[in-house]
């Protein structure tokens, strides 16, 4: 299994998530919440024109996250 | 179910929901007209109520809780649902029970939120809304399964098109129907153990009512921090069996920082396998998706976007300017009426001058304010906003700023105040503050006169390379000055008065939806009331106080000239004069300056006063010849030059002169430390910016 950050997935790529690796309390939380736990299928959708945020897509919904961000998501690609 | 809740009539009911899941379309459909808005105290988070009326005459108070994902108070708004359900909120009812929105083509997520609720053991009634779009989206939710399983009644709505109100009115009429559901999500054995354990030593020994040890324990059980930082918050007895149960659970390899959201989602799925059936779209992009593809492109994004901005701009100008003169006209013929009614004299003159023109001129700015609202409403309802937000953010990130910030500086060229009241939608408290605190640097469209006559005046009608003319590029370059200083007053502010951390940028994109003209309706009724009646009252008594210095100490004979120089601000002008000096102003400029406080485009007309300019209307032609005769006795040279008017064009850019800008920042920030702060620091740049630009082109010059 490689496992990689999802801001490292392209456009129309998918993957797993593995874990949320940060320090950030509260950022990790949030993420969990909104629903990127373990086993999570994620979608990215797009990089907005001037490269940062991405879209995503989990669960069935759309979330906007910047890069820094999604460097703190642990993903396995699919 | 349980039915542990008795034939108590409910009076205080809260409705709370995801953001975007349709809970303002709802509250509108429940309370229609009836319905208030203030503010929580101490904090900006807008309250809103409203009363549900039944036909037998009987009411229910209904709380709009702030749209949050969960419980667990990431954001002011947020903190405020949770004090709210908590109980901690002063002079707030704790409600009887709570309506949970939930958007049933987005379930899962806000499950999440259901399940926080029903742990508080709050009597629940589910809207199971937009169920419309989730059957569209090929999802077939079993509504008596789903019930079943939640242990709560659920009524599917579709509050845009008022489906399943009755129902849902009709469930809150019956208390029966309104019950409190058992916990039925699960957590591992251990922690269960653990948690159960720590809630009931909180609330034996720390003070703790149930409902609130339930989450600190829960909170206290997940937290990444060593038991060292909790010091002086909770007994040692407690922290040392918080430290054992910690040691506990990371020996057995769980990760505390993730298993009760990971155990609600496992119950959530449970919930979801046994009720609902999703049917694989054949249709690969959804309508959605195809608007996005284009709206979000690289260049037709950027096309789109500024091309929508555009339309509003030049539809509200055109639009605005014919209630405007309305509103105008019918404040001189109000004066003119009360005019007959009160005898010339002191009286006669703070109603008329005071007072009446005073507020006149402000009101007049409120067609501009309901448009653009109008216009923001439908934009945050269809969902391009978050679009919008989304392909700014990079370079709003640039200045330490979020993609929300840019529509409110944008709304700032209109009017500052609609720009202000608009940054609401910002999340982040500090990212909200920094942008309250740089839009009125955006020029609005209350320079333009002052603009507008010292270009007329000054800058010669000349074209550049053939297609630009000189006035039209001064024009321009103003605006830039005050669109960059409030850009770099941003990043100022974020890297050295406002450090720390901001909260992650995360952003839900929701499906684009048709806007609901009677949600943006009462938002520009709601919104306008606000001005009007905080604004109005600030300005009227600014008004009065104004005009009081505009008139006292009186002389009898004289020309109104001679008469405006001698009262206190025509004293204050002269008084002024030295430190006005380095600018290049004189003190008849210092005059327009004080009594243009109230109100940029004042000056125009106390120019015209002061220059003994009968009936001088803007910008007109005998003021700008006045102006260009006047000979400085000392030099023998035109006192106002170019460089003069220019100085005091940069002047205008960047000052704080609106007093309904500082009423609506007092509103908004809850005090006075923030409109304080922001006069002055804008006064201070102001300056220094004037005597930077007068320097500059005095050594050009020589």
């Amino acid at each position: 299994m490689n496992e990689i950050t999802l801001n490292s997935l392209r456009p129309g790529e998918c993957g797993v998530v593995e874990n949320i690796a940060t320090t950030d309390s509260t950022l990790k939380l949030r993420l969990l919440e909104l629903g990127l736990l373990k086993g999570t299928s994620i979608e990215l959708i797009r990089y907005a024109p001037l490269g940062d945020p991405i879209e995503i897509k989990i669960r069935g919904y759309r979330l906007s996250i910047r890069k820094e961000e999604a460097e703190s998501v642990v993903i396995s690609k699919v | 179910m349980t039915n542990t809740n008795s034939q108590i009539k409910l009076k205080n009911i809260a409705i709370i929901g995801n953001p975007n899941c349709g809970k303002t379309t709802l509250f509108n459909a429940l309370t229609g007209l009836r319905q208030k808005v203030g503010n929580y105290p101490g904090v900006t988070v807008e309250k809103k109520e409203g009363k549900i009326l039944f036909d037998d005459g009987s009411e229910i108070n209904l709380l709009d809780l702030p749209g949050t994902y969960s419980l667990s108070a990431n954001s002011p708004d947020e903190k405020i649902a949770t004090d709210v359900l908590l109980g901690k909120i002063a002079k707030t009812p704790f409600p009887d029970a709570i309506i949970c929105v939930i958007d049933a083509s987005n379930l899962e997520r806000n499950l999440y939120l259901l399940s926080q609720i029903i742990d508080q053991h709050f009597p629940v009634i589910v809207a199971l809304n937009m169920i419309d779009v989730a059957e569209r989206d090929g999802i077939k939710i079993n509504v008596k399964e789903l019930s079943k399983n939640l242990g709560v009644v659920i009524i599917p709505t579709v509050a845009s098109k008022k489906n399943g109100i009755g129902e849902l009115l009709s469930a809150l009429r019956s208390t029966l129907s309104i019950s409190t559901a058992a916990r039925s999500w699960s957590l591992p054995e251990k922690i269960k153990f653990e948690h159960e354990e720590l809630t009931s030593l909180l609330v034996a020994n720390e003070n703790f009512t149930h409902r609130t040890a339930y989450f600190e324990a829960q909170t206290l059980l997940s937290t990444p921090y060593s038991i060292d930082s909790f010091q002086g918050t909770y007994s040692t007895e407690l922290l040392s069996h918080l430290k054992r149960d910690h040691d506990t659970l990371d020996a057995l390899g769980f990760d505390r920082s993730s298993i009760f959201v990971e155990s609600r989602y496992q119950w959530i799925k449970r919930v979801c396998d046994k009720s609902v059936t999703i049917k694989p779209k054949i249709d690969e992009l959804s309508i959605s998706d195809r608007i996005d593809t284009i709206v979000t492109h690289k260049v037709w994004g950027y096309v789109i976007f500024f091309s929508v901005m555009a339309i509003i701009f030049q539809t509200i100008f055109a639009w605005a300017s014919v209630p405007m003169e309305l509103i105008g006209g019918g404040f001189d013929w109000l004066g003119l009426q009360v005019g007959h009614i009160i005898p010339p004299g002191d009286l006669h003159d703070l109603v008329i001058n005071g007072a009446i023109s005073g507020v006149g001129a402000v009101v007049t700015f409120l067609p501009q304010i309901l448009f653009l609202f109008l216009f923001l409403g439908l934009l945050e309802d269809t969902g391009y906003m978050a679009r919008a937000a989304f392909i700014m953010d990079r370079l709003m990130g640039k200045v330490g700023l979020h993609g929300k910030s840019f529509i409110p500086l944008l709304s700032s060229f209109a009017c500052a105040i609609p720009g202000i009241m608009s940054t609401r939608t910002i999340e982040s408290p500090k990212d909200r503050l920094v942008t309250m605190l740089v839009a009125p640097l955006i020029s609005c469209s209350a320079r333009m006169p002052v603009y507008a006559l010292m270009i007329a005046t000054f800058i010669p009608n000349v074209s550049m390379l053939g297609i630009f003319s000189l006035a039209g590029l001064v024009l321009v370059a103003m605006y830039l000055l005050g669109l960059f200083t409030a850009l770099l007053m941003a990043f100022i502010f974020k890297k050295f008065l406002l450090k720390g951390q901001s909260p992650a940028f995360i952003m839900e994109l929701p499906p684009y939806r048709m806007p609901s003209l009677k949600n943006t309706i009462l938002h520009m009724w709601e919104r306008s009331r606000i001005f009007l009646k905080r604004a109005g009252t600030i300005i009227l008594g600014v008004s009065i106080i104004l005009w009081f210095l505009a008139t006292y100490p009186k002389i009898e004979q004289g020309t109104p000239s001679e008469k405006l120089s001698h009262s206190f601000v025509g004293q204050v002008g002269h008084f002024l004069e030295p430190t006005l000096t380095p600018l290049g102003f004189d003190w008849k400029i210092g005059i327009g300056i004080v009594s243009s406080l109230l109100q940029r485009e004042v000056f125009v007309s106390t120019m015209g006063t002061i220059y003994n300019i009968e009936n001088g209307t803007d910008n007109s032609l005998s003021l700008r010849e006045q102006i260009q005769k006047e000979i400085d006795p000392v030099t023998g040279l035109p006192k106002f030059t170019v460089l003069t008017a220019i100085c005091l064009m940069v002047y205008y850019v960047l000052a704080m002169q609106c007093m309904s800008t500082i009423a609506v920042m007092r509103r908004e920030t809850n005090g006075w430390k923030w409109p304080i702060f922001q006069f002055v620091y804008m006064s201070v740049i102001a300056y220094v910016g004037t005597f930077i630009t007068y320097r500059v082109g005095l050594w050009i010059i020589s």
